[in-house]
């Protein structure tokens, strides 16, 4: 409950929300595609991760009080198909995602970050217009507007990063990550995004797999890691000082910050994001 | 022969300083382990190596996986198990060893709870195993420093060490300085096991002072031989575990502590001075 009253704008608090969705960048789209007037409730809050969510009762009776749920689809929320049946929720549900081209992961699974693509959010916030309108169609126009609105600015949103990324020399557009979420955003934007060989918090770091990294980013000459959160810092310090390459900060891949972090909204965290691997790519 | 053997610390810095650091905590760990093993204390320098857990997981609240708070707390938790395990014992009917394990475990309870309040599994990780292979340069000047005053105490105290430890009360008929001896050998444990910490984290800290001192004890009779012998093992684990940690893929601390472990077995049996070979195979007394 309070993960969705988190998520909850203040005008929602009193009666329950009409729109559920299952994560906040999800919930932050369907904001700005409806306008100030709807009600959005994400189940999964700002930080938290989507990928394992355990749904609570409380998840439950917001399904079935929902008038429309949206969720990515591309297999981001394993647990919701489950969830929608034992809530007996009735209310139709928009697969945000509906109409992306998918990506294949490494491992040959499907790719489930479209949304790191500004292109591809335009299509979710499509999706969720016409979701909207179906639930209401009485206020078709009030979601177009907010609709045109929004994508007007992921427009300006999506040429600010490739102006961005083209000041960035063609060599130096190439970084490791243990962040899997980057696939898209790479290939829309022309930046490699390279696993690290090896690194895993699963177990104790060993120094076979930490030379194979330093070996992996000497040969490849790569300009800058992001290793948050996926290993000790001073490790990370040391393998860039050993491969001569450099740390960059946090990334935000599948969740927002909460409100007042630097990634509160979509188009905050596509310009953290932003700002974050050009500072650590300019020459 | 020199790609396997070392190559691995020309091309990789970690492994030089990770080699550095542990070779100050053998050379150092080898005195203080060699007294713990002589004053029967090996156990009361584990459960204090547990009683650096919670210290150092005080000042890992207040300010994150930093050197400097870290190792004061660990520093102060370490001497208030120390002497308050010796005064529960004193003034309570328990004998000190119920009293070092009832406060090892309140120690290990309490250090990972306070890590979780705050940290990540990460972190969690690196204070229970440390991190030998991301020894930056005020990690290692700590480990330097500590082993370089450690050894100038033992040296200064050395005198006074020996009779404390063979014959205490002869030691009281002549002087009262055998209290104050006690309480700077406990310092300087605690100052280890915090050392020992940093590489090692505190489950293995205490492993590199005992098992080469344990070790040493089978090998010779005299003391002067029994920490020279131990500091050798300690160094000679610290590049043989680094080592088959690099070419195994396996983690370093635990390595380590088993190359160590390896030779104290070794000793177990060869040893001459008190080995079970030696033991069952008593030389053949002179026949008149």
């Amino acid at each position: 409950m309070l993960a969705l009253a988190g998520a909850m704008p203040k005008a929602a608090q009193a009666a329950s929300p009409r729109v559920i969705t299952t994560f906040s960048i999800l919930a932050d789209l369907a904001r700005n595609a409806g306008g100030p007037d709807i009600d959005v409730a994400a189940l999964v809050g700002p930080n938290g991760d989507v990928h394992v969510y355990e749904p609570s009762p409380a998840d439950s009776r917001a399904l079935a009080a929902a008038r429309l749920i949206i969720l990515n689809g591309l297999g981001l929320e394993g647990w919701m198909a489950r969830l929608i049946s034992t809530a007996a929720a009735h209310a139709p549900v928009v697969v945000a995602a509906r109409g992306v081209t998918p990506r294949t992961t490494e491992t040959g699974g499907v790719d489930p970050h479209a949304w790191q693509s500004v292109g591809n959010a335009k299509i979710y916030v499509a999706n969720i217009r016409d979701g909207l309108i179906a639930m209401d169609p009485a206020a078709r126009e009030s979601y177009e507007t907010a609709s045109r609105a929004y994508l007007a600015t992921l427009d300006r949103l999506d040429a600010d990063i490739r102006s961005a990324i083209a000041k960035i020399p063609p060599d130096r557009r190439l970084v490791v990550t243990t962040h899997d979420a980057f696939g898209y955003f790479g290939a829309a934007y022309g930046l490699s995004f390279v696993a690290p060989q090896g690194i895993s918090t699963d177990a104790e770091p060993n120094p076979r797999d930490i030379a194979r990294i330093i070996r992996q980013i000497r040969a490849l000459e790569v300009p800058a890691i992001f290793l948050e959160n996926a290993i000790d810092p001073r490790m990370a310090d040391r393998i860039a000082a050993e491969s001569g390459t450099r740390i960059g900060g946090k990334l935000f891949t599948d969740a927002l910050s909460p409100p007042g972090g630097p990634a509160a909204t979509y188009l905050d965290l596509m310009r953290h994001n932003l700002r974050e691997l050009t500072a650590a790519l300019a020459p | 022969m020199y790609a396997l053997f070392v190559t691995p610390f020309i091309e990789f810095e970690f492994m030089r300083r990770a080699l550095v650091g542990t070779i100050a905590l053998a050379l150092a760990g080898a005195p203080v382990g060699v007294f713990l093993v002589l004053r029967r204390m090996s156990l009361t320098g584990d459960a204090m190596a547990h009683a650096i857990l919670p210290g150092a997981a005080l000042g890992y609240l207040a300010s994150g996986l930093t050197l400097g708070p870290m190792t004061l707390g660990g520093i102060g938790a370490g001497l208030v198990v120390a002497i308050g395990s010796g005064l529960v014992s004193r003034a309570t009917i328990l004998r000190e060893d119920a009293s070092l394990a009832a406060f090892y475990l309140i120690s290990l309870a309490l250090g990972v709870t306070l890590v979780s309040l705050r940290g990540s599994n990460i972190d969690l990780m690196h204070v229970l195993f440390g991190s030998v292979l991301a020894l930056d340069d005020a990690t290692l000047i700590l480990l330097a420093s500590f082993a370089s005053l450690t050894l100038l105490v033992i040296a200064l105290f050395y005198r006074l060490l020996v009779m404390e430890t063979v014959d205490p009360d002869f030691l009281a008929s002549l002087t009262r300085l055998g209290s104050v001896t006690q309480l700077v050998f406990l310092a300087v444990v605690v100052l280890n096991l915090v050392a020992g910490f940093h590489a090692l984290g505190t489950l293995l800290a205490v492993g590199m002072i005992t098992l080469p001192a344990a070790a040493a004890r089978l090998w010779a009779k005299e003391l002067s031989g029994m920490i020279g012998i131990a500091a050798l093992q300690g160094i000679v684990a610290s590049y043989a575990g680094l080592l088959l940690s690099y070419h195994g893929g396996l983690p370093s601390g635990p390595l380590i502590i088993l190359t160590a472990a390896f030779f104290y077995l070794l000793a177990v049996i060869f040893g001459p001075a008190g080995g079970l070979l030696r033991r069952l195979r008593p030389r053949r007394h002179l026949e008149a």
